[in-house]
């Protein structure tokens, strides 16, 4: 029996167990949305393109499942790249289907037409353009293994509009052929001899770890490493929950605004184990002086990533996961007493913290609160800049997948958006979305998404009435002059959100940050809006200046 | 800074040459030639690339290349485990009184003349990229016309 295009897509989803589909309707993929009204997943209907895809994006990192995208050809599509791109840097698995103009039409500037393949293709994992409908099975089977399998990504399916409306026998494929793409698994059993054997020896060791990490849900595998080697561990923005920050052999993060300890020691460690993380320049700051000193063993499963910014004495190409499991069977402690103790007392001495006010709301101190109240055990997703930084800092992350944020694209209104899939795919978590006043501006409209879907995420806005990160570099490097990061001119947040059907309150005084938290936790049917205003021109500190050496940090007592 | 000749089998499908160009200039690879083409089997098809740099960029281009997943293999082809050829054309000025030095070189570079005009003879030279230079270097001074190269292509040799 033959069926449509449109049946076929709905079907393949079916197969590959979609329980949400995050999307925008339009001209070409009303034959898609005909088949979407009896599908047996739930569709997320956003305001915005860019929402949507943002929200399958935090769909994907809170559950680890891939995040499945619809939206019509032209602007639908081309609202679609922020995210591709956000999700396509932070390797976050993504199906995402675009409508495209029926193929006779391909190539004449139809209406709505843009080259979706074209566009896409420098900013996603793979795509396709399907050509003939006997091909959309299997392409769509291909997609859900290329975007989750090895290192994840996104992959964009174009779907011209007559082959949606197209007839063929549906087959799913059982499994996927592609004799260009075997992503290998299994760490070289040689080389992880060869670390393990530098591990040992090793005087000053440092474990640095990634979003791999948490990717390859290789947490556990990860803490048994560190337990079993003492080895002192250090993680970058999106590895933040793959190891407890409340244990004393974690370091924090690395990097720009990473701990001054997380960063000295790695400047002085005889070897740095790389464990899924790719050597940004966020966390190396100027290359040639990072860790100086050190032999590098590096994991990751994207042969692209190693070696790629600095030298490497022993690759592992594979898994975290498995070889860390691996690596922890022949692993033997290195004794490393004198240096741990070192550590200890560096970071004793140098702990995460902030000129705190009676008479104003430090920003930091409303992180801190709302790691308290919650215990830790929320899902944080953020935006991007000084609330991203402090929400990475003051916060200890206990568990993977529980900090959400765009780090390699460093994409402003993300967060919200993000924290409706994050909340979607955990219901048994409280959501909030750090950000800050510019930021949530970028994809406000999504509030009357997480209204009718009872999603009682708290967005804390650290209001401080400017765009604080390029404000804070604008004041330390570019003489104070503010250009166009005033942004005083606000909407009335609280009003904002009653206008929504969420609720708001608004905070100006310090006493009222824990009362207001607590408020906002006891109210469990639709979003909470806290408008913090908090002090306008708090910096984030300690700060390593761009393409600068960790000898060059900012720290709170300098500043 | 080396010059390195990088045989890259790929999908014969659409797109793909524009994923190959696209990763180089995306991320600010020089390529010297690039030469597409067919091979044995119907759905494959091969690109032989003549790319410039140290070797951390050689090693990059490589591992890029191979994270496309269109890309099938990719072999790095030395002048010593590979046999390499380029096709010149070169419409060269040649009036009579020059033309007889002209079919000299020619026959020297087993060369042919293709095309033959009152102003112009159009030449055909195969052979080693070297041989090629070298051919063109020597009708420069007769005023070259116009000139058009194939890209070198590289098959590697096989083990006695």
């Amino acid at each position: 029996m033959k069926i449509t295009g449109a049946e076929i897509i709905v079907e393949s989803l079916k197969n590959e167990g979609v329980e949400y589909m995050f999307g925008y309707p339009g001209g070409v993929v009303i034959p898609i949305f005909h088949q979407l009204f009896n599908a047996p997943f739930r569709f997320i209907l956003a305001r915005h393109e860019q929402g949507a895809i943002h929200a399958a994006d935090g769909y994907a990192r809170a559950s680890g499942k891939v995040g499945v995208v619809i939206a019509t050809s032209g602007p639908g599509a081309t609202n679609l790249v922020t995210g591709i791109a956000t999700a396509n840097m932070d390797s976050v698995p993504l199906v995402v289907f675009t409508g495209q103009v029926s193929r006779d039409m391909i190539g004449n500037d139809a209406f709505q037409e843009a080259d979706v393949t074209g566009i896409t293709r420098p900013i996603s994992k793979h795509n396709y353009l399907v050509q003939d409908i006997n091909d959309l099975a299997r392409i769509i089977k291909e997609a859900f293994h290329i975007a989750s399998t090895g290192r994840p990504g996104p992959v964009v399916i174009d779907v011209p509009v007559d082959i949606s409306k197209g007839t063929a026998k549906f087959v799913y494929p059982d499994k996927v052929s592609l004799r260009g793409y075997k992503p290998v698994y299994e760490g070289h059993p040689g080389q992880i001899e060869k670390a393990c054997k530098l591990i040992e020896e090793a005087k000053r060791p440092v474990i640095y770890s990634g979003g791999g990490v948490i990717l390859s849900n290789a947490s556990k595998e990860l803490r048994a490493f560190v337990k079993k080697t003492g080895i002192p561990i250090t993680t970058t923005l999106l590895g933040l929950g793959a190891y407890p920050e409340s244990d004393p052999l974690s370091l924090r993060m690395i990097g720009m605004h990473g701990t001054c300890y997380a960063n000295l020691a790695v400047h002085e460690c005889d070897l740095l184990i790389a464990v899924g993380a790719r050597f940004d320049d966020r966390v190396t700051g100027k290359v040639s002086e990072f860790a100086p000193g050190a032999k590098v063993i590096h994991i990751d499963i994207d042969p692209s990533s190693v070696k790629k910014n600095v030298q490497v004495e022993v690759p592992i190409i594979g898994d975290c996961k498995s070889v860390l499991q691996k690596m922890n069977e022949i692993v033997k402690a290195p004794k490393i007493g004198e240096w741990v103790e070192r550590l200890m007392k560096m970071k004793e001495k140098n702990p995460l913290t902030y000129r705190d006010s009676d008479k104003v709301i430090k920003p930091q101190y409303v992180v801190e609160k709302i790691y308290e109240l919650t215990k830790g055990g929320a899902v944080i997703c953020t935006e991007v800049g000084q609330n991203q930084m402090w929400a990475a800092q003051f916060f200890d992350y206990q568990e993977p997948r529980t900090f959400i944020s765009s780090g390699g694209l460093g994409t402003m209104g993300y967060g919200f958006p993000a924290a409706i899939g994050a909340q979607l795919a955990r219901p048994d978590k409280r959501v909030f979305d750090i950000a800050g006043d510019g930021s949530i501006q970028m994809n406000i409209q999504e509030l009357i998404v997480a209204v009718q879907h009872r999603l009682p995420i708290i967005i804390a806005i650290l209001n401080n009435g400017f765009l604080g990160m390029v404000r804070q570099w604008q004041e330390l490097f570019y003489d104070k002059r503010y250009s166009n990061t005033c942004i005083g001119f606000q909407p009335d947040f609280v009003k904002l959100a009653e206008a929504y059907g969420a609720a708001g309150i608004r905070i100006e005084k310090k006493e009222d940050v824990v009362d207001a938290i607590k408020k906002a936790l006891s109210i469990k049917d639709r979003p909470i809006i806290l408008d913090f205003n908090v002090d306008k021109e708090e910096n984030v500190y300690p700060m390593v200046p761009a393409g600068k050496s960790v000898k060059e940090m900012i720290t709170v007592e300098l500043a | 800074m080396s010059q390195h000749v990088i045989s890259v089998r790929v999908e014969n499908r659409a797109g793909v040459l524009a994923r190959v160009a696209g990763l180089f200039s995306a991320r600010g690879y020089n390529i010297d030639s690039l030469a597409v083409s067919e091979t044995e089997l119907d759905d494959v098809s091969v690109m032989t690339i003549v790319v410039r740099g140290d070797d951390r960029i050689i090693e990059q281009v490589k591992k890029q290349l191979n994270k496309l997943i269109d890309v099938i293999k990719i072999s790095d082809h030395s002048p010593l485990t590979s046999v390499q050829r380029e096709l010149v054309l070169v419409k060269i000025n040649a009036q009579p009184s020059k033309r007889p030095e002209i079919y000299q070189l020619v026959e020297i570079f087993n060369g042919k003349i293709i095309d033959i005009s009152k102003k112009t003879l159009t030449v055909e030279v195969t052979g080693e990229p070297e041989k090629v230079d070298n051919f063109v270097e020597l009708v420069r001074p007769y005023a070259i016309k116009e000139l058009i190269r194939t890209g070198r292509i590289s098959l590697s040799k096989e083990v006695l």
